[in-house]
């Protein structure tokens, strides 16, 4: 079948868009076609910097014919309906048009046969409306026409079949053309097909497959460096970059004055890949980057390269130059100083949550707080013991340490020009001055404290694994959730432009992870306290009332803005517990036990605040699901279950009083209610003695006793006895027995 | 001389010139006002707005007072020369003439890498933004290239491109030259060679003290204040060109004041929109005039 291709000539396509216009331009490109009739096989898709197009190898010549039945007035109507009836089927005498006969008599029917359009035409149509209303992030009007489009678009090549479609776009040539490369092949080239384009683009210095420019790209860089005995710092996101930055991608490696490898590993790779696009180069003996780095040209030079290398070369001494200058005036002085504190109180955090020092003062003082239970924790191997401090009090005071340090950085020179190195600069800085200072030890966990306190930096960023940032980081997110959820700025479905999801995974993540017990309630009820102490005192009005968890937590008034600050925790706490949701899910647990753990009790209405416990009843429940015994307590949890919901819906169900009153064991009769009754009360307070150890796997075993008299009760006795008193007794022994199982989980929640 | 590769700064200045002026721009001088950037000057900014053809080339000196560094730093200065090309509407092959000019000043584009890397200009103390990029020459922005959509938040109709040449970068890397001051300024074979340090060093130094430390903050605001209400009057008068150099007057004290750490986060916004609201005014008054 007959070809398409396609050909967008324009100026340079910024490099970030391209990938996405291919899509684009598939999508509607298809669209378009199927909605005409057109089937497109084998669609596919080019860009580079000059180029965006589209090749379909199988597109049949024309679509479909198209034949419709028109049904007309009875016959023998009115004159006047048959008229109209002709003109819209578009017939001229009535007798081109047919009768048929049905159970009502005999109607006219029109048969209306469209020829299919030829494709070329249906593209001539559809690819102009395509290209004017083409999707770019950002698009532009260039000269005196109206078109807009992503740079000036200079040619549109298209041919079907080997002959050319003349596309009308106004301002835009229409040759069946294209040009090769920039500077090595500038003249035109006439292609007879998509092979052929290719082909010959390829011989003028252009490979239009960008996943082709990848890979040579990325081979040639390190084979570049193999030869050296270097290797390639890898980086996908610049790679993509860079290929859409060149249509004739040659790789080189430059050299730089190893003198720069003094500044900070991130300052270099920073000032290579965000200014420069180069890749890093790392000395695999040495463990440490290498004093080279690979530039991609986009062009074969007459010199081999040397003149490019050595310009960039240059380029990259001064950029260097510039951070040196930076780091220099950063490293005079130790990382907290009395100048950077001011600066720290000029910026601001947010509008109605005060200036960054106001942020540092309340996570210092939330951190000194919740530093003894991270201190506390002697959980899983996983945690490591807390270093090297002798004393909880030597720990705290580290951690109130570094919540001083911890946003000093972001008023130093070299943050300034390079905000990505946020907190690696205020660990550097603090590094060296420790090194002027021995001991080390204590200060090295505070300098690690200061990088990681911002992490996670998303969700395959690692957690905080010292204790010292650990404390630090949870202090820092609790605050920022709690001043954001106080202003009423959360997130929505669509927004989240404080990045309060990841804040709030990250809490998770490290709670879940190092399983510290953190009771999330109260932790943010400090977090508010210390919005409370430090903030509103001075900037504005509060109102301190006696609340459930102490003193000045009840109404607070933030930028006029009242809230509960119960009804914030109780939010906020919903919103932790859903990121928890989302997480055990995404490591395949069954959502159905998730909610059956997350769901107040229901019984006691309490919910639970402890993610660590959250998560082991979640895994007890699962281990015991899939045991025969937890499989057929549950069917028999659902059979206790629906007779009592069903008897409510009759009417006949137990009234609070009854439930109140309890039941009355000498109304037992069968041998079989009687079992079930023992077995109850020697399982119920097994299992809530366990839950209270938090033993969970004990809690399923001892439930797991009532399996078989709960199958017994079921076999022999009839609920729905005709004695009332008998009735309501077995109901109660059925609702007794849906509590027990409540003292692990909400089993109602539970599929199967 | 055109015919020979330049062989220092002024040189590549007069090779522009003589380039650009072979394309059919007016040459004109730099404006009389301290602006921060060649875009500034009335033959960029206002001569954009409106439907008559126009096209210029220009040198233009530029003031960043935050940007000195004392003639210590080798790349940064507080006055520097920017040359400013306008051609309304862009002619389709803008880009090719561009690249040609730079073959005049002696960049073999099968020697070097050129690359246009995507670069969204915009100024918002002018409301003027546009589409374009960096042009990289080995890796080295070497010019700026615009195509302007909006000038004192009007839609231009047609659309100018716009070539900025950062003329001490542009000639540090022709000639290899690592410390801006060790520039040849003139023929290295004059009877009386100077370097761009005879010529320059001294003001940075002296202009850099003034910058940082001997500006009055409180005359220049008092200065500010009046220059803004001074080009409010000339607009209501219809006076648009006195007007636009008030602005730019008011725009160039905004940026003493910044260049003295003055002027907190939120102030700045407000500086910003009160120069922007001015320029608007000029822009839109003199759009009209065109018509």
């Amino acid at each position: 079948m007959p070809q398409l291709l396609l050909e967008l000539f324009s100026e340079e396509i910024p490099a970030r868009m391209q990938k996405r216009a291919e899509e684009d331009l598939a999508r509607l490109f298809g669209e378009r076609l199927k909605a005409a009739g057109l089937e497109a096989k084998g669609l596919r898709t080019f860009s580079s910097p000059r180029r965006l197009g589209l090749a379909i190898d199988d597109l049949p010549a024309k679509a479909a014919d198209v034949s419709e039945e028109k049904k007309g007035p009875r016959v023998g109507a009115p004159e006047q309906a048959v008229q109209g009836f002709l003109k819209s089927a578009g017939l001229s005498s009535i007798d081109q048009a047919q009768i048929v006969e049905d159970k009502k008599g005999a109607f006219y029917v029109a048969r209306i046969g469209r020829a299919g359009r030829a494709t070329a035409a249906i593209v001539q149509e559809i690819a102009p409306e395509i290209v004017r209303a083409f999707p770019w992030p950002k698009s532009m009007r260039s000269g005196a026409s109206d078109l807009t489009w992503v740079r000036p678009l200079h040619n549109v090549l298209c041919l079907f079949d080997g002959a050319p479609v003349k596309i009308e776009i106004d301002g835009v040539g229409v040759k069946p053309e294209t040009w090769g490369h920039r500077f090595h092949a500038p003249g035109p080239i006439k292609p007879k097909d998509f092979a052929d384009y290719a082909a010959r683009l390829r011989g003028a210095n252009v490979l239009i497959d960008r996943e082709e420019r990848k890979a040579i790209i990325l081979e040639q860089a390190r084979a570049l460096c193999a030869a050296k005995g270097l290797e390639l710092v890898e980086d996908v996101g610049l790679l993509e970059e860079v290929a859409g930055l060149v249509e004739w991608p040659v790789v080189l490696l430059g050299e730089m004055d190893p003198a720069f490898l003094d500044l900070p590993g991130e300052v270099i790779r920073l000032s290579m890949r965000t200014h420069q696009k180069y890749f890093a180069v790392r000395d695999p003996k040495a463990q440490k980057l290498a004093p080279h780095f690979i530039v991609v040209a986009n062009v074969e030079a007459k010199d081999g390269g040397k003149a490019i290398a050595a310009g960039n070369a240059r380029v990259l001494s001064a950029r260097l130059n510039d951070a040196r200058f930076f780091w220099d005036a950063d490293r005079k002085t130790p990382l907290y100083t009395e100048a950077r504190r001011e600066k720290l109180k000029q910026i601001v955090f947010h509008q109605k949550l005060g200036s960054v020092w106001g942020k540092v003062e309340r996570v210092k003082a939330l951190a000194r707080e919740l530093a003894p239970v991270v201190w506390a924790q002697h959980g899983p191997p996983a945690f490591p013991p807390a270093g090297a401090f002798a004393t909880e009090s030597a720990f705290v005071a580290a951690v109130e340490r570094a919540a001083e340090l911890c946003k000093m950085d972001l008023v130093t020179e070299t943050v300034g020009e390079f905000p990505e190195l946020q907190g690696q600069v205020g660990r550097q800085l603090y590094l060296l001055e420790l090194n002027a200072e021995p001991p080390r030890g204590e200060g090295e966990q505070v300098a690690q404290a200061i990088e990681d306190h911002y992490r996670p930096l998303g969700p395959n960023d690692r957690v905080p694994s010292d204790p010292v940032a650990v404390a630090l980081a949870l202090a820092d997110k609790l605050d920022t959730l709690v001043g954001f959820w106080a202003i009423d700025e959360k997130p929505t479905g669509s927004s989240d432009p404080y990045a309060l999801r990841r804040a709030a995974l990250g809490v998770v993540r490290m709670l879940v992870g190092a399983g510290i017990r953190l009771p999330l309630s109260e932790s943010a009820f400090r977090a508010v306290r210390a919005f409370v102490n430090v903030v509103m005192t001075t900037t504005t009005t509060h109102e301190t009332v006696e609340g459930p968890h102490g003193p000045g937590t009840a109404t607070i008034t933030v930028s006029r803005t009242a809230f509960e600050a119960e009804e914030l925790v109780r939010d906020l706490l919903a919103f932790l517990a859903d990121r928890l949701k989302v997480q055990l899910r995404d490591q395949g647990k069954r959502h159905d036990l998730v909610d059956a753990v997350f769901a107040p009790n229901p019984v006691t209405k309490e919910v639970d605040d402890d993610l660590v416990r959250i998560v082991a009843r979640v895994e007890a429940l699962d281990a015991f699901l899939k045991t025969e015994d937890g499989a057929n307590l549950l069917a028999g949890y659902k059979r206790a279950a629906n007779i009592l919901a069903a008897e409510e819906k009759k009417g006949k169900g137990l009234a609070a009083a009854d439930i109140a009153a309890g039941l009355d064991a000498k109304l037992l009769a069968e041998p079989a209610e009687k079992a079930l009754y023992e077995a109850l009360e020697k399982a119920l307070p097994a299992a809530r003695a366990a839950v209270e150890k938090e033993d969970f796997a004990a809690a399923m075993k001892a439930l797991s006793g009532l399996r078989s008299p709960v199958d017994a009760f079921f076999d022999k006795v009839l609920v729905n006895a005709p004695e009332e008193e008998i009735r309501r007794n077995r109901l109660l022994l059925l609702s007794r027995f849906r509590e027990a199982l409540s003292a692990v989980a909400d089993f109602s929640k539970i599929e199967g | 001389m055109s015919d020979k590769p330049p062989r220092c700064f002024q040189d590549v200045i007069l090779t522009l010139q003589a380039y650009w002026a072979g394309q059919g721009c007016a040459i004109l001088q730099p404006y009389d006002e301290q602006v921060g950037a060649g875009t500034l000057h009335p033959a960029t900014t206002l001569r954009a707005l409106g439907p008559k053809p126009w096209r210029a080339a220009y040198v233009q000196p530029s003031r960043r007072p935050k940007d000195g560094r004392y003639g210590e730093n080798p790349n940064r200065l507080q006055h520097y020369y920017q040359f400013q090309v306008i051609l309304k509407p862009n002619p389709p092959d803008l880009q090719q003439l561009y690249l040609n000019s730079l073959v005049r000043i002696g960049i073999d584009p099968l020697l070097h890498d050129i690359r246009f890397v995507e670069d969204d200009w915009e100024n918002p103390t002018v409301g003027a933004w546009g589409l374009g990029w960096e042009v990289w020459c080995d890796g080295m922005e070497v010019s700026q290239y615009t195509y302007f959509q909006q000038v004192g938040g009007l839609d231009v109709r047609p659309v100018s491109g716009e070539l900025t040449y950062g003329l001490e970068r542009l000639a540090m890397y022709v000639f290899g030259v690592d410390r801006v001051f060790d520039l040849p300024f003139n023929d290295p074979d004059s009877p009386c060679p100077l370097t761009y340090g005879d010529v320059f060093l001294e003001n940075e130094r002296q202009q850099s003290r003034f910058n940082f430390e001997l500006s009055d903050p409180d005359m220049n605001l008092r200065w500010f204040n009046d220059a803004e209400a001074t080009a409010k009057r000339l607009l209501e008068a219809g006076a648009v060109l006195p007007a636009f150099d008030y602005t730019l007057k008011a725009s160039h004290l905004f940026n003493l004041l910044d260049a003295r750490g003055v002027v907190s986060p939120t102030e700045r916004q407000s500086f910003i929109a009160r120069v922007r609201d001015l320029a608007k005014g000029c822009a839109g008054a003199w759009a009209e005039s065109q018509q």
